[in-house]
Parts: C-alpha cells; sequence; structure tokens
C-alpha cells in the first residue's frame, strides 16, 4: 500500500514519515496565535479566573470591584508580556501594584496565588482548544510555559522587592525615632541611647549624631548608654568612631552611663577609652558639659 | 590648582577645593607656610568643606601642614569636615591627632581668638 | 545609567581621584545614600593610592552588581607589582591606627561589605571589594 503524502497542517492524523515533514511554526508566530486566542476570549477567561480568586479565598482584603479591576490591568498585562516578549513593562506594572495593595494588606502567598491560577486557567483553555491536535498543543505549551513561567517570576519578584522595599523603610523610621538626638540647649546635644546596638543600628547612631551637631551647631554631645542592653567590644569601639568622628566637627563628647565595672572590662580587653570623657551618670554630664559651654549654674529664686 | 589663601588679620585661611590631587596638597603645604612666614601669621585655617573625600594620603597632609605650623609658632584648625567625610575617616583610622579642629570658618576664627588671648 | 564596567586605569596622582569620583557617581546612581557613596569613594582612593605607590601601575575596575534582589558596587583594583609578602600581616592593626604606615587596607575592609585579596611575589595583587545597598 502507498503512504499517503499529507501536505496540510492542521488537525487530522497523520502517518509519522509526514509528520516529520512539517515543520514546527516559529514559537513566535505560535504565541501570536496563542496571544490572539486570549485576547479573543478575555471576557470569558478573565470571569473564569476571578471566580477561581474568590474559590480560593485570596485577596480577601479587597472589594469585588477592585478585585475585576486589578484582574483586568493584570490579565492584560500578562496577554501583553506574552505578546512582546518583553517583561519590563510588566515589571514595572507589578511594582505599581504592589506599591497599591500591600498597605492594604495583602500578602506575597496571595500575588503568587492569583497569577499561577492565571496561569492555570489559561493553559486549561489552552488544552481544550487544542485537544484534537496533540502534537499541536504540545508546540503551543512550549512557547506559553516558559514564558508564563517567567511572567509568575516578574510579578513575584516585583511584589517581594516592593514589599522589602517598604519594610526596609519602616525599619529606618523605627530606628530614627528610637535615637532621637535632643537639643536641650544651645551649643549641646544630648543622645540617650536605649536598647540593643546592632552595627546597623550603630551606623545610623553615628550618622544621626553627626549631622545633627552640623545642623545644630552644637560644640558638645552628651551620649548616655544607660540604657544600652548589651555593651561589647564592637559597641564600645563604636562609640569610640563616634567619639572621634564628632571631635572631627568641632564637637567634644561625653559619655555618661558606662559603669566602672564595664569600663575596666572594656580597658581589659583593649578597647581605648583613654580619649572619652566619661561621667558617672546623665545629670553629671550635663553639668560637666554646661561646664565646658561656659554657662554658670545659679540658683533658681524663690517666688515670693 | 591654585588654593586660594586669604590673609584676615593675624590668621591665614587656606579653603581647600575638592579633587585635590596629591601635587596639589603638597605645593599647597609648601606655599602655606611660606605665608605664614612672610606674615608672620598667628593662627591658619584649613577650609575642607569642599573635600567630599579625605583619604589618607590628604589626613597625613593636614597633619604635616599644622606640625610644621605649630614649629613656626602659629596655631592651625582644620574647619568644614563634613559628617560622611568624618566618618569614613575615622573607619580609615584617620582622626587628626593632636590637630584642632572646628565645625566651621566662625568657630575656626572663635578657636582661634580664644587661643590668642590665653598666650597674651 | 551605567551599563557594564568602569575601567580607570592608574599611572599619575590624578588617576586617583578620577577613579574616587567615578566610584561616587556610579555609586549614587546605584541608590548608595551619601554616607555609603563617601565609603566606597574613600575606600576607591586608598585602593587606588595603594597601586601607585607600590606597583607604580595598574587599574580600578568598578561594576554594578547584585545578589539575587540585592543591588551593589564592586570594586578590583589590581596590579603588576612586587606583590604583598604577608598579607596578614597587611590586614592587621590596631582598630584606631593613626594608619601613617602600610597598606590601610583593615580601613578599606571596614568602609566595604566584603574583602578579598590575592597577592603573589613579583606578579601582582588584586584586591575585591563589595558594597551593598542597604
Amino acid at each position: 500500500m502507498a503512504k499517503r503524502e499529507v501536505t496540510t497542517k492542521g488537525s487530522g492524523t497523520r502517518d509519522n514519515q509526514a509528520s516529520e515533514l512539517v515543520l514546527s511554526e516559529a514559537p513566535s508566530e505560535l504565541l501570536r496565535e496563542l496571544v490572539a486566542h486570549l485576547r479573543q476570549n478575555r471576557t470569558q477567561l478573565r470571569e473564569e479566573w476571578v471566580g477561581r480568586i474568590s474559590e480560593a479565598r485570596l485577596l480577601t482584603a479587597m472589594t469585588k470591584e477592585e478585585i475585576f479591576a486589578e484582574a483586568t490591568s493584570v490579565y492584560d498585562s500578562y496577554v501583553e508580556a506574552l505578546e512582546t516578549e518583553t517583561y519590563e513593562d510588566l515589571q514595572n506594572y507589578a511594582r505599581n501594584l504592589s506599591e497599591r495593595i500591600i498597605p492594604r494588606g495583602v500578602e506575597t502567598h496571595e500575588v503568587v496565588g492569583i497569577v499561577l491560577l492565571l496561569r492555570d486557567v489559561l493553559a486549561r483553555s489552552l488544552f481544550a482548544k487544542y485537544q484534537t491536535d496533540f502534537k499541536k498543543l504540545n508546540r503551543i505549551l512550549d512557547a506559553y510555559e516558559p514564558a508564563a513561567n517567567r511572567i509568575a517570576n516578574t510579578v513575584a519578584v516585583g511584589f517581594v522587592q516592593e514589599r522589602e522595599r517598604v519594610i526596609r523603610q519602616q525599619q529606618e523610621a523605627i530606628r530614627e525615632l528610637s535615637t532621637p538626638v535632643l537639643q536641650v540647649r544651645e551649643r549641646l546635644l544630648i543622645l540617650p541611647i536605649i536598647g540593643v546596638i546592632d552595627p546597623q543600628r550603630a551606623r545610623q547612631l553615628t550618622e544621626q549624631l553627626l549631622r545633627g551637631i552640623r545642623t545644630n551647631r552644637a560644640k558638645v554631645v552628651v551620649i548616655d548608654i544607660t540604657g544600652v542592653a548589651a555593651m561589647d567590644v564592637t559597641v564600645a569601639n563604636h562609640l569610640v568612631q563616634t567619639v572621634e568622628a564628632s571631635r572631627l566637627l568641632g564637637a567634644t563628647v561625653i559619655v555618661t552611663g558606662l559603669s566602672p565595672e564595664i569600663a575596666q572590662t572594656l580597658v581589659t580587653i583593649g578597647v581605648d577609652l583613654g580619649k572619652m570623657n566619661t561621667v558617672g551618670d546623665l545629670q553629671g554630664g550635663i553639668e560637666q558639659a554646661e561646664r565646658l559651654l561656659g554657662y554658670k549654674v545659679m540658683a533658681v529664686a524663690e517666688p515670693r | 590648582m591654585e588654593v586660594p589663601i586669604l590673609k584676615q588679620g593675624e590668621v591665614l585661611i587656606a579653603t581647600f577645593q575638592a579633587a585635590l590631587s596629591d601635587a596639589d596638597l603638597e605645593s599647597l603645604r609648601r606655599g602655606l607656610l611660606q605665608q605664614v612666614v612672610r606674615f608672620r601669621s598667628r593662627g591658619v585655617i584649613v577650609d575642607v568643606t569642599a573635600m567630599d573625600v579625605m583619604d589618607s594620603f590628604a589626613s597625613r597632609t593636614l597633619r604635616e601642614i599644622a606640625h610644621m605650623i605649630r614649629l613656626r609658632g602659629a596655631e592651625t584648625v582644620i574647619v568644614g569636615i563634613q559628617p560622611e567625610v568624618a566618618f569614613a575617616m575615622v573607619q580609615l583610622g584617620m582622626t587628626l591627632e593632636g590637630v584642632a579642629t572646628a565645625l566651621d570658618l566662625e568657630e575656626g576664627l572663635a578657636y582661634l581668638m580664644e587661643k590668642f588671648k590665653n598666650i597674651d | 545609567m551605567s551599563a557594564g564596567e568602569i575601567r580607570v586605569a592608574i599611572h599619575v596622582d590624578q588617576d586617583i581621584v578620577l577613579a574616587r569620583q567615578k566610584a561616587r557617581v556610579l555609586a549614587t546612581e546605584l541608590g548608595f545614600s551619601a554616607v555609603d557613596a563617601t565609603f566606597v569613594a574613600t575606600a576607591v582612593s586608598e585602593l587606588a593610592r595603594n597601586i601607585l605607590a607600590y606597583a607604580g601601575d595598574g587599574e580600578i575596575i568598578l561594576r554594578a552588581v547584585q545578589r539575587s534582589i540585592r543591588k551593589g558596587i564592586e570594586v578590583v583594583a589590581s596590579d603588576e607589582g612586587p606583590g604583598i609578602p604577608d598579607i596578614r600581616q597587611a590586614l592587621r592593626d590596631g582598630f584606631s591606627t593613626s594608619g601613617s604606615l602600610g597598606l590601610g587596607l583593615p580601613g578599606v575592609r571596614r568602609l566595604m561589605d566584603e574583602f578579598e585579596i590575592t597577592s603573589q611575589i613579583d606578579q601582582g595583587t588584586k584586591v575585591t571589594v563589595k558594597k551593598w545597598r542597604q
């Protein structure tokens, strides 16, 4: 029996030899076909997706209208990324979206979840469309899957980046609030340090103090470390650095709250406290500062 | 690069620019000393406000300037070290030990006036 | 926005200024704070200075780097000079030293987040440092 020659692409059974002759359409052609399909069926697929989102109880922090609006934007961006095969716009959109929804309390697993759901909804629609042409389905999936995975990745990473940025901002704000540099008199700053000093906080402290010295034109700074949780070599060295840097800005530093025992320990370890002006307590430190600044301490007259 | 040196009474004020090369710093050092001798200045203010980086060479040069000027009987004050620069300097271990420092020109002058009063 | 790497040949002392200026610009472009940009510029100045003082000439390469989602700057200072005979000695010093002798490497290490050095006698030295954005 003669073998049949099949010259047309498309659905229908073929024998092996002929199908080998049919070279794959270029992946971008397939993607175009895919994108057209996604656009044509936009309304239906989007509805299906939104349904799946509420089924999975995601985005509960948002109203139905909001979800619909965002879903539309995400869907369109998704399809556009597939079409253009570029992901920069998508990345920007993802960050934008994140900026909007993070304050609403939307979490990472929700964002990743909805993107994966969209991927699934679209994949299923491809199965449905090409179910009679298994080979074509395979080729379409070959084109679709890497792109879809890249999209999921881009959106997730964009979200996480934005989230981390917000967290860093908040941490910075907390740190600044917890280390106020106080101006109590002209040319005199007080910096009460309370709590744990990790290297990052130590650096931020020094930065804040130095800027404060310049802004307030301080000549004397009293750093009170009574409230420092753990005084060790690292913290002590940061303190020494801060004192040295302050001097370069023309300010004298008085350190208060350093107990004799701790001072002794630090000196034994090899921390050079020699150049540090230390006074027992904050009150004593302030008095010494005032003396340095040339203030006269006068008794307050009783009101008659 | 020319560094302007102003004379204000018994005080010389040298304003460093950013981007001074090693050669510039060297010639500045010589120039300052010459001027101190010439005008019999009692004090020198070196204003480094414009320097956005002070590395080990710059720090060493400032200390040498202060040292040489002291040998001539005059006092040096370094003013205008920026907060970020001060921070970087202490990381490098450059503390300008033994050299007087003040916040800015105004403070520097006040410091010198005070010093002159005490000497007289 | 700079792409790729920035190479600065270090032959004369003006090159030290050039290298640190470019370092500051790149650090600022990458979003580093004023303090961090100054730290990077200062480290580059010291590294360039070492090249000039001990090898006569060499090169500084500045590069933007990324580790997962964190951005950073990398500085590679290389020369084909005499090399450092005792690296451990060069890296050791008291915490606040006057720094009038030696290579200032401990200072560079304090200024940056990561520090790597390879050196071979008569072959040269390569210092690689990185700083990551907060």
